[in-house]
């Protein structure tokens, strides 16, 4: 079905055969413009990551991967993991505070303030930070996320 | 592991595996049955009414304000139920089983108000043939029972008066259970602002309208975030605050005598100028009393306003101050111009309208009038005895007792309905013509209409509540005796809550400063059981002790409204529960029984504080757990 889905995007280049396994990636903008992700703000970031080349564009395992790790039955930890990478914008492997500030704004439509968001990240990184290095590790944010008890709910897409 | 989760995702899609249909069964019906319910789930929300309306409103401004729009929702639901009692029980049976219109004097318009009776004037102010309608009290006939399924009336009636009062009083005090309850329960704010950020946004939204609304309430949710941050890291000047609040406390006390003072002196002047006749002064004198009250409930609210900027306090507690004090206002209010009046009336013995409708005196002379006039009928045509046929005489040329009963329903209905006239204009040229004259003439006006004076208005939270509030105790006090009222005031409502909702989110900004409202709404609620407290005292003591008007009304003809309930004792059950009841009703088994509840409202409320402590000592165990993990 999935498959179906991914071949909707653009029929004439995806093959309906894949036993060949021909190399085939659909660029960003067709991946973008699906219903699902098409209102989430952060749909370039999951692209990104999931995609192999780390351009957005995504061959059919990327795509299963996405829709796989977003789904209801994937879980807490995998999940924690991707999320994780799709927050880290600079691609560092920490979450700094640039990062941060650029999630507050894309969360917020950049209707906050600049001392607000400032606000929101000292904060941000004053709870979560437990080695106190003034970014936050995977280990931080795992340990934060896991806690939290709407992340399964809403780091979930239904397709 | 991705290739094992792929594998799981599509096993039943990836051939029949070993030939197991019924294993791919089954996952379909899996499948198909939690679809179900989650639609199940969804059609239950979509069935809430306004919550969709509602969540828009919590988004753009707030959840402060969106807990008054929940609030009146609320009212909205108790009003349909005490509508559904006064309905169904009371009104309904009179109108299928009692008797039509026309057929007793007490039923019909008297001859001398016929001319009038259909005038669209005198509708509107609930006189003509709606004062004699099942709205009203006087219509009611005393008869036992009614009908073919000899249907108890005056017990119905009886019983649905004291029905909605008590099932108003248990919503309310369940209401305030249930939100101490869940504000007892306490959130984990360890990672508060983390946990806004990563996890608020809902990735399965896939609706543009759904994405801005959670964009507005991603948005409001920090900005109450940050507020609460900003107020716990306020220093303080302890001294400086300290006095600053006293102060500000001495001026709201001084407002408040002041217009207490202000009223009476107005209503003693008003008594001289009764005196002196009203044709020698101008529509101000005449009106005065009326001007004043209004004019001090628009501008000293204001005031406090100015006052409690010197307090500085966090805003949920600066509402709850500011409630506090509108609502000492008012009540205030109303008692300086009660007094003020009963002062007047002790001191001359002024035989003031309001006042005379106990008056026995009055109904002792119309049972005289009409006993002559009964006699003068006889005597044009039968010289002595008794055994004539009753003269026909059309019911309207019956001379008619008072009914002090119907005009105090009449009095709140035509409250009711000028207190909602009043809020609808007060929103329609107060918001709306305000935006619009903002809108339109800002280009053309010299300083910047929009940031300046007057700009767009902000939701006023605490006007709106008491008034809520207020309207309903009005309604509370008058539904013994108007059965209409609550029909009316669920209409009200209802229009109300659509006419808010537009006006909110087409004229009104948010505040400057966004705040959470608290998790329980027990403020609002404590208000409101007060004022259900003080709305029934009128009406049980005017059962307990004053005799009904002798010719209107379900109970007439008894010296007190409660011996429906001895009355239907004696005659409708066997004769062992009379005595039963003769018993239990016995002071010397009431008393004891009395200090049995005492106790154990004591005994429950040593044992629910006990519970608490515990609570909130294994909640500190839980977070110095925790805290040790995190080291």
């Amino acid at each position: 079905r999935l498959f179906y889905r991914y071949r909707d995007l653009a029929p004439q280049l995806v093959p309906l055969d894949y036993t060949h396994k021909p190399d085939v990636t659909l660029p960003y903008q067709l991946i973008g413009s699906m219903p699902e992700l098409k209102d989430n703000p952060f749909r370039q970031r999951i692209a990104e990551v999931f995609s192999a080349r780390g351009d957005g564009n995504m061959t059919l395992d990327d795509f299963l991967d996405m829709f796989s790790v977003l789904s209801e039955m994937a879980p807490r930890d995998l999940k924690a993991y991707y999320a994780f990478k799709i927050y880290d914008f600079n691609n560092d492997d920490y979450i700094c505070k640039a990062d941060l500030e650029k999630t507050v704004n894309k969360l917020t439509r950049n209707e906050l303030t600049p001392e607000e968001v400032n606000l929101v990240c000292e904060k941000v990184i004053y709870e979560a930070d437990a080695d106190n290095d003034g970014k936050l590790s995977l280990e931080d944010f795992q340990h934060m996320i896991v806690r939290a008890p709407d992340f399964l709910s809403t780091f979930h897409i239904r397709i | 592991r991705e290739a094992q989760l792929f594998v799981d995702k599509f096993e039943g899609a990836l051939g029949k595996g070993k030939g197991k249909k019924f294993y791919a069964y089954k996952v379909m019906m899996t499948k198909k049955w939690m679809k179900f319910q989650r639609d199940f789930e969804n059609f239950k929300t979509a069935c809430i009414p306004w919550e969709m309306k509602i969540k828009e409103i919590e988004s753009h401004f707030g959840s402060s304000v969106a807990s008054y729009f929940i609030f009146l929702r609320w009212m909205y639901g108790i009003n349909m139920i005490l509508f559904g009692l006064t309905f169904g029980l009371v009104m309904v049976p009179e109108a299928l089983m009692g008797k039509p219109y026309g057929s007793l004097p007490r039923k019909t318009v008297p001859r001398a108000e016929e001319a009038t009776a259909m005038n669209f004037a005198t509708l509107w102010d609930f006189s003509g043939f709606a004062q004699y309608s099942v709205l009203f009290y006087g219509y009611y006939n005393n008869q036992r029972t009614i009908g073919w399924l000899k249907f108890r009336m005056p017990l119905s009636y009886f019983l649905v008066g004291v029905g909605t009062i008590g099932y108003s009083f248990m919503i309310v005090i369940r209401t305030m259970a249930k939100n101490a309850n869940d504000d007892g329960g306490g959130d984990d704010t360890s990672f508060n602002f983390s946990w806004k950020m990563f996890t608020s946004w809902d990735y399965l939204i896939g609706n543009p309208e759904t994405a801005d609304n959670k964009f507005a309430s991603i948005t409001t949710s920090f900005k109450e975030a940050i507020v609460e941050e900003q107020e716990s890291r306020k220093e303080e000047n302890i001294h400086l605050t300290r006095f600053l609040r006293v102060l500000a406390n001495f001026l709201a006390l001084c407002t408040l005598a002041g217009s207490g003072y202000l009223i009476f002196f107005v209503v003693r002047r008003s008594q001289k100028f009764a005196l002196e006749g009203l044709e020698n002064y101008g529509w101000w004198e005449r009106n005065e009393v009326n001007m004043v009250m209004s004019l001090l409930g628009m501008f000293c609210p204001t005031l406090f306003d100015v006052i409690s900027s010197l307090e500085n306090y966090h805003p949920r507690i600066a509402l709850r101050w500011q409630l506090g004090r509108i609502f000492a206002l008012f009540l205030g209010n109303l008692y300086t111009f009660i007094i003020a009046l009963m002062d007047e009336i002790n001191l001359k013995a002024s035989y003031l309208p309001l006042f005379n409708i106990f008056n026995l005196e009055e109904e002792k002379i119309v049972k005289y009038n009409m006993t002559i006039w009964e006699a003068s009928l006889y005597n044009g045509t039968i010289p002595e005895n008794s055994t004539a046929p009753p003269i026909q005489v059309d019911p309207a040329d019956v001379p008619r007792g008072p009914c002090w009963e119907t005009m105090v329903g009449q009095e709140f209905v035509r409250l009711t309905v000028s207190d909602t006239m009043t809020t609808y204009i007060t929103i329609l040229i107060g918001d709306f013509l305000r935006a619009v004259f903002v809108r339109f003439f800002n280009y053309c006006w010299c300083w910047d209409l929009e940031y300046g004076f007057p700009s767009y208005s902000e939701f006023d939270i605490s006007g709106n509540v008491l008034g809520l509030i207020f309207n309903q105790g009005m309604i509370w006090m008058g539904s013994f005796y108007a059965p209409c009222l609550p029909a009316i005031n669920v209409f009200r409502l209802h229009t109300s809550m659509y006419l808010q909702c537009w006006a909110v989110m087409c004229c009104n900004v948010p505040q400057e400063r966004v705040f959470k409202a608290s998790r329980s709404n027990n403020f609002y609620m404590a208000m409101l059981l007060f004022i259900l407290f003080l709305s029934t005292l009128p009406a049980v003591y005017t059962i307990v002790s004053i005799p009904p008007s002798f010719d209107c009304g379900p109970f007439s003809g008894k010296t007190r409204m409660f011996e429906v309930i001895s009355e239907t004792l004696e005659l409708d059950f066997p004769s062992w529960f009379g005595k039963v009841f003769g018993y239990a009703s016995n002071p010397g088994l009431i008393l004891p029984f009395i200090l049995l509840m005492v106790l154990s409202i004591y005994y429950l409320n040593a044992t629910s504080k006990s519970y608490k402590e515990a609570n909130l000592e294994l909640k500190k165990k839980l977070q110095s757990v925790r805290n040790k993990e995190l080291q």
